[in-house]
Protein backbone atom coordinates (compact mmCIF):
# COMPACT_ATOMS: atom_id res chain seq x y z
CA UNK A 1 0.00 0.00 0.00
CA UNK A 2 1.51 3.39 -0.88
CA UNK A 3 1.98 6.51 1.70
CA UNK A 4 -0.89 8.95 0.41
CA UNK A 5 1.55 11.53 0.17
CA UNK A 6 2.08 14.25 -2.89
CA UNK A 7 5.09 14.39 -4.79
CA UNK A 8 6.91 18.30 -4.64
CA UNK A 9 5.69 20.47 -7.81
CA UNK A 10 7.52 20.32 -10.78
CA UNK A 11 9.74 23.40 -11.82
CA UNK A 12 8.49 24.45 -15.20
CA UNK A 13 11.24 26.98 -15.23
CA UNK A 14 13.71 24.49 -15.11
CA UNK A 15 11.92 21.93 -17.85
CA UNK A 16 11.76 23.49 -20.69
CA UNK A 17 9.10 25.53 -21.96
CA UNK A 18 6.34 24.17 -24.67
CA UNK A 19 6.60 26.54 -26.85
CA UNK A 20 10.52 26.74 -27.63
CA UNK A 21 10.56 28.56 -31.69
CA UNK A 22 13.64 27.44 -32.80
CA UNK A 23 12.50 23.91 -32.19
CA UNK A 24 10.30 24.30 -34.81
CA UNK A 25 7.95 21.59 -34.67
CA UNK A 26 7.10 22.74 -30.96
CA UNK A 27 5.46 25.79 -32.77
CA UNK A 28 2.22 23.98 -33.41
CA UNK A 29 2.42 21.63 -31.08
CA UNK A 30 2.47 23.54 -27.75
CA UNK A 31 -0.80 24.48 -25.63
CA UNK A 32 -1.83 28.03 -25.63
CA UNK A 33 -3.45 27.69 -22.58
CA UNK A 34 -2.36 27.93 -19.20
CA UNK A 35 -1.69 24.24 -17.81
CA UNK A 36 -4.39 23.86 -14.60
CA UNK A 37 -3.00 23.36 -11.63
CA UNK A 38 -4.08 20.08 -10.18
CA UNK A 39 -3.62 19.01 -6.23
CA UNK A 40 -2.55 15.18 -6.41
CA UNK A 41 -4.79 12.58 -5.76
CA UNK A 42 -4.96 8.60 -5.80
CA UNK A 43 -4.56 9.31 -9.77
CA UNK A 44 -1.56 10.76 -9.81
CA UNK A 45 0.23 9.21 -7.10
CA UNK A 46 -0.10 5.73 -8.28
CA UNK A 47 1.47 4.49 -11.09
CA UNK A 48 2.41 0.96 -12.92
CA UNK A 49 5.24 -1.49 -11.38
CA UNK A 50 6.87 -3.67 -13.46
CA UNK A 51 8.63 -7.05 -12.87
CA UNK A 52 11.21 -9.41 -14.16
CA UNK A 53 8.80 -10.76 -16.17
CA UNK A 54 8.45 -8.11 -18.23
CA UNK A 55 12.05 -7.80 -19.40
CA UNK A 56 14.71 -10.21 -20.14
CA UNK A 57 18.54 -9.81 -18.81
CA UNK A 58 19.70 -9.68 -22.34
CA UNK A 59 17.46 -6.19 -23.11
CA UNK A 60 19.96 -4.13 -21.21
CA UNK A 61 22.78 -5.45 -23.77
CA UNK A 62 22.74 -3.65 -26.97
CA UNK A 63 25.90 -4.99 -28.35
CA UNK A 64 23.75 -8.43 -28.32
CA UNK A 65 20.23 -7.74 -27.91
CA UNK A 66 20.02 -7.35 -31.74
CA UNK A 67 23.12 -9.15 -33.46
CA UNK A 68 23.24 -12.38 -35.20
CA UNK A 69 25.46 -15.31 -33.09
CA UNK A 70 28.69 -14.56 -32.92
CA UNK A 71 28.58 -10.74 -34.68
CA UNK A 72 28.57 -7.17 -32.67
CA UNK A 73 27.79 -3.60 -33.87
CA UNK A 74 30.14 -1.71 -35.13
CA UNK A 75 31.39 1.49 -32.94
CA UNK A 76 32.49 2.67 -29.63
CA UNK A 77 31.41 -0.05 -27.40
CA UNK A 78 30.10 1.89 -23.89
CA UNK A 79 28.66 1.20 -20.73
CA UNK A 80 26.26 3.43 -19.96
CA UNK A 81 25.22 3.19 -16.26
CA UNK A 82 24.08 5.37 -13.52
CA UNK A 83 21.25 5.62 -10.83
CA UNK A 84 17.89 6.59 -10.75
CA UNK A 85 17.03 8.53 -7.56
CA UNK A 86 14.43 10.94 -6.52
CA UNK A 87 14.86 14.83 -5.19
CA UNK A 88 15.28 13.74 -1.61
CA UNK A 89 18.50 12.04 -2.59
CA UNK A 90 16.74 8.39 -2.12
CA UNK A 91 17.10 5.65 -4.45
CA UNK A 92 14.86 4.55 -6.91
CA UNK A 93 14.98 0.51 -6.94
CA UNK A 94 12.93 -1.80 -9.59
CA UNK A 95 11.83 0.94 -11.82
CA UNK A 96 11.78 0.72 -15.40
CA UNK A 97 14.37 2.00 -17.68
CA UNK A 98 13.73 1.98 -21.26
CA UNK A 99 16.16 3.52 -24.07
CA UNK A 100 16.77 4.13 -27.28
CA UNK A 101 19.02 5.59 -29.85
CA UNK A 102 20.67 5.83 -33.52
CA UNK A 103 23.51 3.85 -34.47
CA UNK A 104 27.01 4.77 -34.58
CA UNK A 105 26.67 6.57 -38.07
CA UNK A 106 23.53 8.65 -36.84
CA UNK A 107 20.77 6.20 -38.31
CA UNK A 108 17.94 4.85 -36.76
CA UNK A 109 16.38 1.35 -37.35
CA UNK A 110 12.92 2.83 -38.00
CA UNK A 111 11.16 3.02 -40.73
CA UNK A 112 10.39 6.69 -41.30
CA UNK A 113 14.46 7.28 -41.09
CA UNK A 114 15.78 8.14 -44.52
CA UNK A 115 19.32 9.15 -43.77
CA UNK A 116 22.13 8.35 -46.12
CA UNK A 117 24.24 6.71 -43.07
CA UNK A 118 23.59 2.85 -43.20
CA UNK A 119 21.53 0.70 -40.54
CA UNK A 120 23.88 -1.39 -38.64
CA UNK A 121 22.76 -4.82 -39.78
CA UNK A 122 23.56 -6.18 -35.91
CA UNK A 123 22.22 -3.09 -34.16
CA UNK A 124 18.76 -2.64 -33.32
CA UNK A 125 18.79 0.67 -30.66
CA UNK A 126 16.33 -0.35 -27.94
CA UNK A 127 17.49 -1.59 -24.79
CA UNK A 128 15.25 -1.60 -20.97
CA UNK A 129 15.88 -2.47 -17.90
CA UNK A 130 14.82 -2.49 -13.81
CA UNK A 131 17.12 -0.66 -11.42
CA UNK A 132 18.34 -2.92 -8.60
CA UNK A 133 17.35 -2.30 -4.87
CA UNK A 134 20.07 0.88 -4.83
CA UNK A 135 18.01 2.27 -8.18
CA UNK A 136 21.30 1.25 -10.18
CA UNK A 137 21.02 0.45 -13.54
CA UNK A 138 23.62 -0.07 -16.61
CA UNK A 139 23.07 -0.89 -20.59
CA UNK A 140 25.78 -1.50 -22.98
CA UNK A 141 25.93 -0.60 -26.27
CA UNK A 142 27.94 1.70 -28.98
CA UNK A 143 27.63 5.33 -28.73
CA UNK A 144 25.27 6.96 -30.85
CA UNK A 145 26.23 9.66 -33.88
CA UNK A 146 25.18 13.09 -34.76
CA UNK A 147 22.61 12.97 -37.11
CA UNK A 148 21.16 15.56 -39.63
CA UNK A 149 17.52 17.04 -39.25
CA UNK A 150 15.08 19.10 -41.08
CA UNK A 151 14.71 21.78 -38.41
CA UNK A 152 16.89 24.89 -40.21
CA UNK A 153 19.02 23.07 -43.17
CA UNK A 154 21.79 22.42 -41.18
CA UNK A 155 20.88 21.50 -37.67
CA UNK A 156 22.50 18.48 -36.57
CA UNK A 157 21.66 16.61 -33.09
CA UNK A 158 24.17 16.18 -30.80
CA UNK A 159 25.27 11.95 -29.90
CA UNK A 160 21.87 11.43 -27.72
CA UNK A 161 20.63 8.63 -26.11
CA UNK A 162 17.15 8.67 -25.12
CA UNK A 163 15.78 7.62 -21.36
CA UNK A 164 11.90 7.00 -20.45
CA UNK A 165 11.74 6.52 -16.91
CA UNK A 166 8.47 5.77 -14.87
CA UNK A 167 9.68 5.94 -11.14
CA UNK A 168 6.40 4.88 -8.62
CA UNK A 169 3.94 7.20 -9.76
CA UNK A 170 2.38 8.35 -12.97
CA UNK A 171 3.26 11.64 -11.97
CA UNK A 172 7.16 10.96 -12.03
CA UNK A 173 6.47 9.71 -15.67
CA UNK A 174 10.17 11.35 -17.76
CA UNK A 175 10.89 11.13 -20.98
CA UNK A 176 14.69 12.90 -21.85
CA UNK A 177 18.05 12.46 -23.39
CA UNK A 178 21.30 11.98 -22.03
CA UNK A 179 24.21 13.65 -24.11
CA UNK A 180 28.18 13.36 -23.79
CA UNK A 181 30.96 15.17 -22.36
CA UNK A 182 32.77 17.63 -24.65
CA UNK A 183 30.25 16.82 -27.28
CA UNK A 184 30.81 20.71 -29.30
CA UNK A 185 26.60 20.01 -30.83
CA UNK A 186 25.07 20.30 -27.37
CA UNK A 187 24.68 24.11 -27.15
CA UNK A 188 24.34 25.15 -30.46
CA UNK A 189 21.08 22.34 -30.39
CA UNK A 190 17.74 23.66 -30.71
CA UNK A 191 16.06 21.09 -28.44
CA UNK A 192 18.78 21.36 -25.69
CA UNK A 193 18.65 25.09 -25.81
CA UNK A 194 14.63 24.54 -25.13
CA UNK A 195 15.82 24.14 -21.75
CA UNK A 196 16.45 27.74 -20.22
CA UNK A 197 18.51 26.76 -17.27
CA UNK A 198 22.36 25.90 -18.83
CA UNK A 199 23.03 23.59 -14.99
CA UNK A 200 19.79 22.06 -16.46
CA UNK A 201 21.36 21.18 -19.23
CA UNK A 202 25.07 19.78 -17.32
CA UNK A 203 22.31 17.65 -15.52
CA UNK A 204 21.59 15.62 -18.83
CA UNK A 205 25.61 15.38 -19.89
CA UNK A 206 26.65 11.85 -18.88
CA UNK A 207 30.16 11.79 -17.38
CA UNK A 208 33.34 10.03 -19.02
CA UNK A 209 34.02 7.45 -16.21
CA UNK A 210 37.04 5.63 -16.42
CA UNK A 211 36.75 3.94 -13.34
CA UNK A 212 33.70 2.36 -14.38
CA UNK A 213 35.34 0.93 -18.44
CA UNK A 214 36.41 -1.91 -18.97
CA UNK A 215 40.25 -1.54 -19.86
CA UNK A 216 41.04 -2.73 -23.75
CA UNK A 217 37.54 -3.24 -24.05
CA UNK A 218 34.71 -1.22 -23.21
CA UNK A 219 34.36 2.74 -22.33
CA UNK A 220 31.68 4.27 -19.83
CA UNK A 221 29.69 7.23 -19.03
CA UNK A 222 28.14 7.71 -16.12
CA UNK A 223 24.15 9.35 -16.06
CA UNK A 224 22.13 9.45 -12.86
CA UNK A 225 18.58 10.35 -13.59
CA UNK A 226 16.27 12.52 -10.38
CA UNK A 227 12.63 12.14 -10.47
CA UNK A 228 9.92 13.94 -8.37
CA UNK A 229 10.72 13.80 -4.62
CA UNK A 230 8.10 13.37 -2.46
CA UNK A 231 6.29 14.85 0.07
CA UNK A 232 6.52 13.83 4.29
CA UNK A 233 3.36 14.66 4.72
CA UNK A 234 0.48 13.12 3.92
CA UNK A 235 -1.99 14.99 1.25
CA UNK A 236 -5.59 14.27 3.53
CA UNK A 237 -4.60 17.51 6.08
CA UNK A 238 -8.57 17.88 6.56
CA UNK A 239 -9.55 14.51 7.40
CA UNK A 240 -12.94 15.04 8.79
CA UNK A 241 -15.58 17.74 7.75
CA UNK A 242 -13.33 20.05 6.49
CA UNK B 1 23.15 33.89 1.04
CA UNK B 2 20.97 31.53 2.74
CA UNK B 3 21.92 28.03 3.40
CA UNK B 4 21.46 25.26 0.22
CA UNK B 5 18.31 23.25 0.84
CA UNK B 6 20.19 20.13 -0.12
CA UNK B 7 17.62 18.90 -2.24
CA UNK B 8 18.06 17.33 -6.00
CA UNK B 9 16.52 18.99 -9.31
CA UNK B 10 14.33 16.82 -11.31
CA UNK B 11 15.96 15.53 -14.76
CA UNK B 12 15.20 17.85 -16.91
CA UNK B 13 12.46 16.40 -19.88
CA UNK B 14 13.11 16.72 -23.56
CA UNK B 15 11.21 15.66 -26.46
CA UNK B 16 10.29 12.12 -27.09
CA UNK B 17 11.51 12.40 -30.86
CA UNK B 18 9.84 11.28 -33.80
CA UNK B 19 11.58 7.75 -33.46
CA UNK B 20 9.73 6.81 -30.13
CA UNK B 21 8.46 3.41 -31.41
CA UNK B 22 11.95 2.07 -31.60
CA UNK B 23 12.50 2.18 -27.58
CA UNK B 24 8.61 1.93 -26.79
CA UNK B 25 7.03 -0.05 -29.69
CA UNK B 26 9.86 -1.45 -32.14
CA UNK B 27 7.28 -3.79 -34.03
CA UNK B 28 6.05 -0.23 -34.95
CA UNK B 29 9.36 1.12 -36.12
CA UNK B 30 9.93 -1.93 -37.78
CA UNK B 31 11.86 -4.86 -36.26
CA UNK B 32 11.62 -7.41 -33.89
CA UNK B 33 13.28 -7.60 -31.12
CA UNK B 34 11.52 -7.74 -27.46
CA UNK B 35 9.84 -11.30 -26.59
CA UNK B 36 6.80 -9.31 -25.28
CA UNK B 37 6.23 -5.62 -25.91
CA UNK B 38 4.73 -3.40 -22.81
CA UNK B 39 2.15 -1.53 -22.64
CA UNK B 40 -0.54 -3.38 -24.96
CA UNK B 41 -2.72 -5.02 -22.94
CA UNK B 42 -4.69 -2.74 -19.62
CA UNK B 43 -7.22 -5.09 -17.98
CA UNK B 44 -6.52 -8.50 -18.87
CA UNK B 45 -8.29 -11.13 -19.34
CA UNK B 46 -10.13 -11.62 -15.66
CA UNK B 47 -11.16 -7.77 -14.90
CA UNK B 48 -14.75 -7.40 -14.19
CA UNK B 49 -16.73 -4.66 -15.57
CA UNK B 50 -17.73 -3.17 -19.26
CA UNK B 51 -15.23 -3.95 -22.05
CA UNK B 52 -14.81 -0.60 -23.84
CA UNK B 53 -12.79 0.77 -26.61
CA UNK B 54 -11.85 4.52 -27.21
CA UNK B 55 -9.81 6.10 -30.31
CA UNK B 56 -9.37 9.26 -31.31
CA UNK B 57 -6.94 12.03 -32.94
CA UNK B 58 -4.01 14.24 -31.56
CA UNK B 59 -4.60 17.30 -33.17
CA UNK B 60 -1.68 20.41 -34.00
CA UNK B 61 -2.53 24.30 -33.97
CA UNK B 62 -2.93 23.91 -37.81
CA UNK B 63 -6.30 21.42 -37.16
CA UNK B 64 -3.91 18.56 -38.36
CA UNK B 65 -3.17 14.93 -37.40
CA UNK B 66 -0.39 14.47 -35.37
CA UNK B 67 1.02 10.95 -36.88
CA UNK B 68 4.33 10.30 -34.19
CA UNK B 69 2.37 10.50 -30.90
CA UNK B 70 2.24 7.93 -28.37
CA UNK B 71 -0.05 7.61 -25.42
CA UNK B 72 -0.07 6.39 -22.01
CA UNK B 73 -3.09 5.62 -20.07
CA UNK B 74 -3.32 4.96 -16.06
CA UNK B 75 -6.29 4.03 -14.58
CA UNK B 76 -8.53 2.50 -11.81
CA UNK B 77 -10.13 -0.98 -12.40
CA UNK B 78 -14.45 -0.80 -12.18
CA UNK B 79 -14.47 -1.34 -8.83
CA UNK B 80 -12.63 2.12 -8.78
CA UNK B 81 -9.13 0.74 -7.54
CA UNK B 82 -5.55 1.72 -8.40
CA UNK B 83 -2.97 -1.85 -8.99
CA UNK B 84 -0.68 -1.00 -5.85
CA UNK B 85 -3.42 0.99 -4.06
CA UNK B 86 -5.63 -2.22 -3.10
CA UNK B 87 -6.58 -5.72 -4.73
CA UNK B 88 -7.40 -5.84 -8.60
CA UNK B 89 -8.02 -8.56 -10.66
CA UNK B 90 -5.01 -10.94 -11.98
CA UNK B 91 -3.63 -9.20 -14.98
CA UNK B 92 -5.29 -6.23 -14.51
CA UNK B 93 -2.32 -4.03 -15.05
CA UNK B 94 -4.24 -0.53 -15.57
CA UNK B 95 -1.35 0.93 -17.64
CA UNK B 96 -1.15 1.00 -21.20
CA UNK B 97 0.67 2.80 -24.10
CA UNK B 98 -0.71 3.00 -27.79
CA UNK B 99 0.81 4.56 -30.77
CA UNK B 100 -1.01 6.26 -33.58
CA UNK B 101 -1.14 5.11 -37.01
CA UNK B 102 1.19 6.72 -39.55
CA UNK B 103 -1.09 7.16 -42.29
CA UNK B 104 -4.43 8.65 -40.67
CA UNK B 105 -3.33 9.35 -37.12
CA UNK B 106 -5.70 7.66 -35.07
CA UNK B 107 -4.77 6.04 -31.89
CA UNK B 108 -6.68 3.55 -29.85
CA UNK B 109 -7.08 0.96 -27.61
CA UNK B 110 -9.43 -1.79 -25.50
CA UNK B 111 -9.57 -1.36 -21.94
CA UNK B 112 -12.68 -1.97 -18.92
CA UNK B 113 -14.45 1.07 -18.20
CA UNK B 114 -13.09 2.38 -14.98
CA UNK B 115 -15.22 3.15 -11.43
CA UNK B 116 -15.00 6.21 -9.52
CA UNK B 117 -12.17 6.35 -7.14
CA UNK B 118 -12.54 8.60 -3.98
CA UNK B 119 -10.45 11.65 -4.37
CA UNK B 120 -8.88 14.31 -2.09
CA UNK B 121 -10.80 15.05 0.84
CA UNK B 122 -12.99 12.27 0.58
CA UNK B 123 -15.05 13.82 -2.93
CA UNK B 124 -15.70 10.95 -5.29
CA UNK B 125 -14.54 11.59 -8.74
CA UNK B 126 -16.29 10.40 -11.25
CA UNK B 127 -14.77 7.26 -14.22
CA UNK B 128 -11.95 8.75 -15.69
CA UNK B 129 -8.99 7.71 -17.38
CA UNK B 130 -5.07 9.65 -16.99
CA UNK B 131 -3.52 10.07 -20.27
CA UNK B 132 0.33 11.34 -21.04
CA UNK B 133 0.99 12.70 -24.12
CA UNK B 134 4.67 12.56 -25.89
CA UNK B 135 5.44 13.62 -29.28
CA UNK B 136 8.05 15.18 -31.46
CA UNK B 137 7.96 18.78 -30.67
CA UNK B 138 6.20 18.20 -27.21
CA UNK B 139 8.65 19.00 -25.24
CA UNK B 140 7.23 18.05 -21.75
CA UNK B 141 4.94 15.32 -21.33
CA UNK B 142 1.42 16.82 -21.29
CA UNK B 143 -1.21 15.33 -18.64
CA UNK B 144 -4.61 15.14 -19.07
CA UNK B 145 -8.39 13.14 -18.26
CA UNK B 146 -10.71 11.60 -20.34
CA UNK B 147 -14.34 11.53 -18.73
CA UNK B 148 -17.35 9.46 -20.33
CA UNK B 149 -20.33 11.28 -21.75
CA UNK B 150 -22.20 8.98 -20.38
CA UNK B 151 -21.45 9.76 -16.59
CA UNK B 152 -22.89 13.18 -16.68
CA UNK B 153 -24.21 13.42 -13.06
CA UNK B 154 -21.05 12.05 -11.97
CA UNK B 155 -18.95 14.61 -14.23
CA UNK B 156 -20.76 17.17 -13.10
CA UNK B 157 -20.06 16.96 -9.26
CA UNK B 158 -16.21 16.22 -10.44
CA UNK B 159 -13.86 17.71 -8.22
CA UNK B 160 -11.51 17.87 -10.83
CA UNK B 161 -13.34 18.99 -13.52
CA UNK B 162 -15.15 21.35 -10.94
CA UNK B 163 -11.38 22.74 -10.85
CA UNK B 164 -11.58 24.63 -14.22
CA UNK B 165 -13.31 27.94 -14.24
CA UNK B 166 -13.80 28.30 -17.67
CA UNK B 167 -16.95 25.44 -18.06
CA UNK B 168 -16.83 25.97 -21.80
CA UNK B 169 -13.40 24.16 -21.39
CA UNK B 170 -14.62 20.99 -19.40
CA UNK B 171 -16.13 19.78 -22.27
CA UNK B 172 -12.58 18.84 -23.83
CA UNK B 173 -12.13 16.12 -21.26
CA UNK B 174 -15.23 13.99 -22.24
CA UNK B 175 -15.29 11.22 -24.21
CA UNK B 176 -18.24 10.80 -26.76
CA UNK B 177 -20.15 7.46 -26.53
CA UNK B 178 -20.95 6.18 -29.80
CA UNK B 179 -24.62 5.06 -30.76
CA UNK B 180 -25.28 1.29 -29.67
CA UNK B 181 -21.58 0.84 -29.47
CA UNK B 182 -19.18 0.05 -26.93
CA UNK B 183 -16.44 2.49 -28.52
CA UNK B 184 -15.71 6.27 -27.12
CA UNK B 185 -14.42 8.88 -29.35
CA UNK B 186 -11.66 11.69 -27.39
CA UNK B 187 -9.87 13.65 -29.86
CA UNK B 188 -7.26 15.99 -28.04
CA UNK B 189 -6.54 19.45 -29.54
CA UNK B 190 -3.21 20.69 -28.41
CA UNK B 191 -3.20 24.15 -29.31
CA UNK B 192 -5.76 26.91 -30.63
CA UNK B 193 -10.02 26.13 -30.69
CA UNK B 194 -11.22 24.00 -28.58
CA UNK B 195 -8.02 23.32 -27.15
CA UNK B 196 -7.46 20.26 -24.61
CA UNK B 197 -7.29 20.81 -20.87
CA UNK B 198 -3.72 20.38 -19.99
CA UNK B 199 -2.98 19.65 -16.25
CA UNK B 200 0.38 20.47 -14.32
CA UNK B 201 -0.41 17.78 -11.79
Amino acid sequence: MLKPAEFYQRDRNWHPHAFAPDYKTSVTRSPQRALISLEQGPSEITGPTFGHNDVDPIDRDLLSNYAAKGQSPIGERMILHGRVLDENARALPDTLVEIWQANAGGRYRHRKDTYLAPIDPNFGGCGRTLTDENGYYSFRTVKPGAYPWRNTVNDWRPAHIHFSIFGHSFCQRLITQCYFEGDPLIVRCPIVNAIPDAKAIDQLTAALDLNATIPLDTIAYKFDIVLRGRRSTLFENRLEGN
Amino acid sequence: MAQKLGHLKESPSQTAGPYVHIGLAPKAAGFDIFEHELGWDIAGASAAGERIRIEGLVIDGTGSPVKDVLLEAWQANAAGVYPGAGEVEDGFRGWGRVITDFETGLWGFETVKPGSVMGRDGRMMAPHINLWIVARGINVGLNTRLYFSDDPDANAADPVINLIEWENRRATLIAERQESEPLYRFDIRLQGENETVFFDV
